[in-house]
């Protein structure tokens, strides 16, 4: 293809050609409106059933993870509760699948996928765990990996967490294309996927939502089977929304409505997300609100013309955690629950911490995953490194955290708080987007219906809170 | 300068885009800069650093760029100890 034109406009130019190509999976099928799709009967159309992704999912050492009772951190929340309050709180030990974190879920539906339809190799461009677990599954199943990661600054400087996780995909026997920091993510993507003809393991595909489900069915198997009940509250620690929205479907099809579904994420609020400057000012690669809101509030923003990862179709509650918050938590579930595990997981584990103080000893919460630690991810590595990049990092009261200046480290437990959001202000940023992709004004029943269910309320509830 | 042999371990860096040819509206600081890959792979002819060359990626792609990197290596670490961190859980803050 060394013929044709590869400058930035012409590439993306050519992005819905080469996506077909790319997944051999037609969105236009499924397209009713600029705005509306046909949501269900896209995922329906995957053609596999939780029994078969459960099959395929055994095949490369993915899934049926432990499901864990923190009890001392539990008993330490309890002490510092009202009387009577104090949940169990579980978690989903998910660092146990093969590369090391639930990404393997994601990742692995597309490469039996890949396989079956006959391509070489396949390609995901993204920073964290999913490379990797990329990486590990196509390894699997005698695929070709290309992982596409915006690494370093312009100076060359890659915050470690993400130089780790681009050694995990080498490690795998990945091509690893390290990029400087910008958008055109996407465009090198569109590029390789052209120059090789492989398989777009993108994030957002119906295939890598699906291949999550699991995890929530597993987690309402495995509370029903042990308590007899659904577990109250699943705490999910949330970035472009596949996590929120394959758990929750997964908890649906193990029979848990009942169940509150909490996304979570770290608050890097005023850290731009395309700043070369701000780029290792973060101290979360992942898991936070640089990706969280504008996920929420426009999923389709991403590398495939609709996306499957619609996280305010699913979601309950949206809370949000400081970064010194999740270091003291991480730090404490190593030292009283003797697990060392990576920031990702940790995140939802802190907002869990919180919100078992308010619920009853009865009650149960579970944290739904936790990922791999080692050199880079370690919480040790990130606060290093945030500290000879001139950030901060003491103790005190996390409320004085700010973002890419100050991390503060709770002096106690009771200092973990974490703070909701204001989600129906998120609905309405919602529909902002939408108007901004076919005005208010044209909205027609279906794309009304289509807007109330992706943001988990009416039509009329829509009508009401349009935008002029 | 030595000649890096043929078939060595190495990295190259190519410009992916010029600072002009980048994507619109990016951050002032961004948009200055170029768009910058690097990879790893078997040099395909003997090169000195700095030259523009020829590598084979792990999974057999030809791929160009500057030779920036002899026997390319990860050395990130667990960092310098973080003593905020150590009595977190201890018997020092029960």
């Amino acid at each position: 293809m060394t013929d044709r034109d590869i400058s930035y406009s012409a590439v993306i130019a050519r992005k819905n050609e080469i996506m077909k190509q790319s997944m051999g999976l037609d969105f236009d099928e499924f397209i009713q409106s600029p705005i509306a799709f046909d949501y269900e009967r896209m995922m329906r159309e995957t053609g596999y059933t939780m029994d078969e992704i459960i099959r395929i999912q055994r095949e490369t050492k993915v899934g049926n993870t432990s499901l864990l009772e923190l009890h001392n951190l539990t008993e330490a929340v309890r002490k510092i509760s009202a009387p009577g309050k104090g949940a169990m709180i579980l978690v989903k030990d998910e660092a146990a699948n093969a590369s090391g974190s639930f990404k393997a879920r994601r990742a692995s539906i597309s490469a039996f996928e890949a396989q079956k339809k006959g391509y070489k190799g396949m390609i995901a461009a993204t920073s964290g765990n999913y490379g990797a677990a990329v990486a590990s599954q196509a390894a699997q199943r005698g695929l070709k990996c290309i992982v596409i990661q915006e690494i370093y600054d312009s100076r060359g400087v890659g915050q470690p967490e993400i130089v780790e996780k681009s050694r995990a995909c080498e490690a795998y026997g990945a091509e690893v294309l390290k990029l400087t920091v910008g958008p055109e993510l996407f465009y090198m993507q569109l590029r390789t996927l052209e120059e090789t003809g492989f398989f777009n393991a993108s994030l957002y595909t119906p295939f890598a939502v699906r291949g999550v489900e699991s995890l929530g069915y597993e987690i309402g198997e495995q509370v029903k089977a042990r308590y007899g009940k659904a577990p109250e509250v699943v705490a999910i620690t949330h970035a472009g929304g596949g996590n929120v929205t394959g758990t929750a479907r997964g908890l649906l099809q193990a029979g848990c409505g009942s169940t509150k579904v909490v996304a979570c994420s770290v608050d890097l609020s005023g850290l731009h997300m395309a700043s070369d400057h701000d780029f290792n000012r973060k101290s979360f690669t992942t898991g936070h609100t640089g990706f969280g809101i504008p996920f929420a509030t426009w999923p389709d923003r991403v590398d495939v013309p609709r996306n499957a990862a619609r996280s305010l179709r699913y979601m309950d509650e949206y809370h949000v955690v400081s970064q010194g918050e999740v270091f003291y938590i991480t730090e404490l579930l190593t030292k009283i629950e003797g697990m060392e595990r990576g920031p990702a997981g940790n995140t939802s584990l802190t907002a869990a911490v919180a919100m078992a103080r308010q619920m009853s000893r009865d009650e149960i919460i579970v944290v739904q995953e936790t990922e791999y630690t080692g050199a880079g991810k370690h919480h040790n590595s990130q606060l290093s490194f945030a500290r000879d990049n001139g950030i901060e990092v003491r103790r005190g009261d996390p409320k004085d955290n700010v973002p890419g200046k100050t991390i503060v480290i709770p002096e106690r437990l009771d200092q973990v708080a974490g703070r909701e959001q204001d989600i129906d202000r998120l609905r309405r940023s919602y529909l902002t987007n939408a108007a901004n992709v076919l005005p208010a004004s044209k909205w027609s029943e279906i794309d009304i219906a289509f807007l109330a269910a992706d943001i988990k309320k009416t039509p009329a509830w829509v009508r009401e809170n349009k935008p002029e | 300068m030595a000649k890096v042999k043929k078939g060595t371990w190495v990295e190259i860096q190519q410009v992916v885009l010029t600072p002009e040819q980048r994507a619109q509206s990016l951050p002032d600081d961004t948009k200055k800069v170029p768009y910058l890959l690097r990879a790893s792979g078997f040099l395909l002819e003997d090169a000195e650093l700095g030259q523009e060359t020829s590598i084979q990626t792990i999974i057999g792609r030809t791929l160009s760029g500057k030779l920036i990197k002899v026997n390319p290596s990860y050395s990130h670490s667990f960092g310098n100890t973080i003593p905020e961190l150590l009595t977190i859980g201890t018997e020092y803050e029960k």
